[in-house]
């Protein structure tokens, strides 16, 4: 695909990096030459310096043969001008970032009436993810597949858990669960499950299971999966904002938002009525004792500085058992913050990245690819692609254990006539389902290439 | 450093080099030539040796500026030792050195020879010769990039450090496809002079040589007086493709795509002004030499073209025209061709931006307080841009007069060092006096022409991939 992105902060960069090396032909466009040029010469792809309102520099950058533009400026307004600028030029489809909750419930209005193909909030984004998180505490991340019918989640294994010790193909035989493990993380390792792979503690494992069977199996672990009742956040920016919003809609989680600002908190309390507001420094623990850290179940670190995320996340997990979320604007140093003792870490810029990235890999399915959904289960090491059989595919009517895989590929489940299927060597793929592969092939085009 | 993908494109190098060998190879065959077998074996153990290095993928691909450069610079080493070993082991040049200027000299498209009867040399060698300007003139490593899939972006190090000129962009977003795209223009183009010389009435063998040597802006001759026993026809058709492939390769893109007016930058219009402006000065000046007019201006129209694009072609000896003419065809050489052409030279675009430099730093003059950016084709020049240009012109005279001293050590005249340093140092092949379009390099010593080699390699690659092999912190892990 054509793709031309405008703006070329964090995320343009990290965009322009994830779509190049799916093979898409990527022109970058902004003002500061040194960004462009830094970008041109880390990933194959072409920079303008140039305005993005600029015209002439769109066509410059080929906005007339375009399929898809995308605008991440830092600006909501600049980035919906663009969009309608190349919209007008080019006929593409366009993505814009708008992220003003003054925007936020216009959304649908401005993306249909604008005709846009996506606007994305990523503040909102993180807002929706935090939400699924504390409603099921035990998992680090929770992806969906098949319209949320499967769910790929993601926990880190305590010490003292009953799997310590066990190997995956017990989870079966001794367990009797109906769950599938995918891929354990080990210090900066990632493996691929395999039959004989023995848990360790502080492992994190990715499973993949139909809901029930999902809560089944950490009740066999003894992990507790009640969603957080009462939640603190730290800082009341806007993702807190949007947070509370979508906690609210579940009337028995109790909220508290600690925000600095007194502005802020009279804006926040004129907006949320049901959480509390204090007024006060989250950073300060004598004030966080007070609200009740020891017994809150979930702590969220929203602030806007990432060292002090981190610091009162590492606190909350040493005086309570509340399951803490940490939001990191800073997306470079992931690898190191994945070693701290955090939880889970939220970095609104990946979920950004990996949205549109989502976005244009099943925008591709009408050119050669039949990917519906595509998830990084481990970054840049592992992937998770949905893929629909097609009829003929030389994949049907084989058993599974009969068919010739690349290594490291996982059959992770199979979705016929609205039943899943934990697939097993005997199972036979037919045309029609949906599949789930895991494996370390990254960028799936297809089902055949996962076979030798 | 990494070391390991440098040995892995360096694999590929030996690869590709053997492959280009089967040239010269099917020339061999057709003309039932010995020297078959000398290219055989160097095909042969070329191709192991990269298999070898090659065989296994490297894991870390990381490619930054510095190992562009020296994956440039060391591509273009290796590639003319393999080169060198035909002409060399069939005993066409049996002087090692010799043979080695020979090679250097065709993938830098100088042209500079040391043969003194070109006519005695097998046909293969010929086409060999032909052959390694085509491929050292668009550049062998763009051309490994147009069929080889080496992954990232980072290989815009290695383009840029082997493509001419202050800046190097791209076509279009992706670097495979801008390496075609370049390629197969050349291609197209080489194609269309050879069928135009095919009409003069040229004979295939010698069509496709001239088609490569000019492609290429190379200049190696065939016949042991060049180009002057050909036909006006042929001369014309010759002196129009070494302008076509002095130009950038850019704006023919851009004519291919319709954008016909971004086609003609100011550096073309500058090139072309300096063409026209010194074709009618010479024309005018040698004018009272020639019995007609039209004579004249082919004459000269031939030789200031051969000398801007720095191909090298010669059609009448110019070391005997007047001195107002000597002196505007040694200058037009140093100016050379447009940036992203074949062709090597100075290049118009640093000329253009350091005359723009001129008149800017002239202005502060007059206003000190004005603020004032360069522009070219409406686009600003980035003062690293413009810093890098200064750079590149003090450390080409350095590079210059260092060779000139060296050369100077043999006690020939002034004008035969200074020429024959600016005839390879500029990619062009003949200069003046004793290097003129009638002689060869072939009386200088060993010693000159080592100096020649590498006053080749640096003007070809541009100075600065060349330099930095001779820097030690570059090889530190």
């Amino acid at each position: 695909m054509k793709i031309i992105i405008v703006g070329c902060g964090k995320v343009g960069t990290a965009l322009a990096g994830e779509l190049s090396k799916d093979g898409n032909s990527i022109s970058v466009i902004d003002t500061n030459a040194d960004r462009v040029n830094d970008i041109a010469n880390k990933y194959d792809a072409m920079g303008i310096v140039g305005d993005g309102l600029d015209h002439l520099t769109l066509k410059e950058a080929g906005v007339e043969h375009a399929d898809l533009f995308i605008a991440m400026t830092g600006s909501d307004e600049q980035n919906l001008l663009c969009c309608l600028m190349a919209k007008k030029t080019g006929n593409c489809q366009t993505i814009a970032r708008v992220r003003s909750p003054r925007y936020s419930k216009e959304a649908p209005f401005i993306k249909d009436e604008l005709g846009l193909a996506m606007v994305i909030n990523p503040e909102y984004a993180a807002a929706a993810e935090i939400a699924r998180i504390l409603r099921f505490p035990s998992a680090i991340k929770i992806d969906t597949f098949a319209r949320g019918r499967i769910e790929l989640l993601k926990f880190r294994l305590p010490e003292d858990s009953p799997l310590v010790g066990l190997a995956v193909k017990d989870i079966v035989s001794k367990l009797h669960c109906n769950v599938l493990v995918c891929t354990i993380e080990r210090g900066e390792e990632a493996y691929i499950a395999n039959g004989d792979f023995v848990f360790e503690g502080k492992d994190i494992i990715s499973i993949i299971a139909p809901h029930k069977s999902a809560n089944e199996f950490f009740k066999k672990i003894n992990y507790k999966t009640l969603s957080a009742k009462n939640v603190i956040i730290a800082g009341g920016g806007d993702i807190s904002h949007y947070l509370c919003k979508t906690l609210s809609r579940s009337s028995n989680i109790s909220v508290k938002v600690i925000e600095r600002k007194l502005e802020r908190c009279k804006e926040l309390s004129a907006e949320l009525e049901t959480a509390t507001i204090i007024h006060g420094d989250a950073s300060d623990k004598a004030l966080l004792l007070e609200e009740g850290l020891e017994k809150a179940d979930g702590f969220v670190a929203l602030t806007n500085l990432d060292e002090e995320n981190i610091f009162l996340s590492l606190f909350a997990k040493q005086v309570s058992n509340a399951k803490s979320i940490t939001k990191v604007n800073r997306i470079d140093f992931d690898e190191v913050i994945a070693r701290l003792d955090l939880d889970t870490t939220i970095y609104p810029k990946n979920i950004t990245t990996e949205t549109i990235v989502r976005y244009v890999r099943a925008a591709q399915n009408a050119i050669g690819s039949n990917v519906e959904t595509l998830y990084n289960v481990v970054k840049d090491k592992i992937e998770a692609a949905e893929f629909i059989v097609k009829e003929g595919s030389p994949i049907t009517g084989v058993q599974l254990c009969e068919l010739k895989f690349k290594p490291n590929v996982l059959i992770a489940a199979i979705l016929r006539n609205g039943q899943v299927i934990v697939p097993r060597g005997s199972d036979m793929l037919q045309p029609g389902d949906s599949v789930i592969i895991v494996s370390d092939i990254l960028g799936m085009k297809d089902i055949t290439d996962i076979l030798k | 450093m990494n070391y390991k993908m440098i040995s892995y494109i360096l694999g590929w190098i030996l690869v590709f080099a053997a492959a280009f060998m089967t040239v010269p190879m099917i020339t061999a065959i057709i003309y039932g030539e010995a020297t078959f077998f000398h290219f055989l074996g160097t095909a042969i153990v070329c191709l192991i040796i990269g298999r070898l290095l090659t065989f296994k993928k490297r894991k870390n691909t990381n490619l930054y500026a510095r190992e562009g450069f020296i994956i440039v610079a060391l591509s273009w080493i290796v590639l003319s030792l393999c080169g060198t070993m035909p002409m060399w082991l069939s005993g066409a040049i049996p002087s090692f050195v010799d043979a080695l200027f020979e090679t250097v000299s065709g993938f830098t498209t100088t042209g500079a020879s040391i043969l003194n009867d070109v006519e005695a040399m097998p046909k293969c060698i010929l086409m060999w010769r032909s052959f390694t300007h085509w491929i050292g003139g668009m550049g062998v490593l763009v051309f490994i990039m147009a069929f080889l899939p080496l992954s990232g972006g980072n290989n815009l190090h290695i383009m840029k450090a082997e493509s001419p000129g202050p800046v190097v962009g791209k076509l279009v977003p992706k670097i495979k496809t801008t390496a075609f795209i370049l390629y197969a223009i050349y291609f197209a183009l080489t194609v269309l002079e050879f069928i135009f010389l095919l009409f003069g009435g040229m004979s295939v063998f010698d069509a496709v040589n001239t088609a490569f040597a000019t492609a290429g802006t190379g200049g190696f001759g065939f016949l042991n007086s060049s180009m002057a026993s050909f036909s006006p026809y042929i001369k014309i058709v010759i002196t129009v493709f070494m302008i076509l492939f002095s130009i950038n390769f850019g704006s023919y893109y851009l004519i291919l795509i319709g954008k016909l007016k971004e086609a003609i930058t100011v550096e073309v219009k500058a090139f072309l002004f300096i063409v026209v402006a010194a074709i009618t000065i010479i024309t005018i000046n040698i004018s009272s030499m020639y019995a007609n007019a039209g004579d004249a201006l082919l004459d000269s129209s031939f030789t200031v073209a051969s000398l801007i694009s720095t191909t090298g072609f010669g059609v009448a000896d110019f070391n005997q025209w007047p001195e107002l003419s000597r002196t505007l065809l040694v200058l037009i050489s140093f100016i050379g061709a447009c940036a992203g052409s074949t062709g090597g030279g100075f290049k118009v675009s640093r000329l253009v931006i350091l005359f723009k430099g001129i008149k800017k730093e002239l202005n502060t003059l007059i206003h000190p307080r004005q603020v004032k950016k360069i522009k070219m084709d409406s686009h600003t020049v980035d003062s690293e841009t413009i810093r890098s240009v200064n750079v590149y012109l003090i450390t080409y005279v350095v590079i210059f007069v260092v060779s000139i001293v060296l050369i100077s050590f043999e006690n020939h005249d002034m004008i035969t060092n200074f020429t024959s340093v600016a005839a390879t140092f500029n990619n062009i092949g003949p200069g003046l006096e004793m290097v003129g379009p009638t002689q060869n390099f072939a009386f200088f010593s060993d010693f000159s022409k080592i100096v020649f080699i590498f006053d080749m390699l640096i003007g070809r690659l541009e100075l600065f991939p060349m330099l930095l092999l001779f820097k030690p912190s570059v090889w530190k892990k």
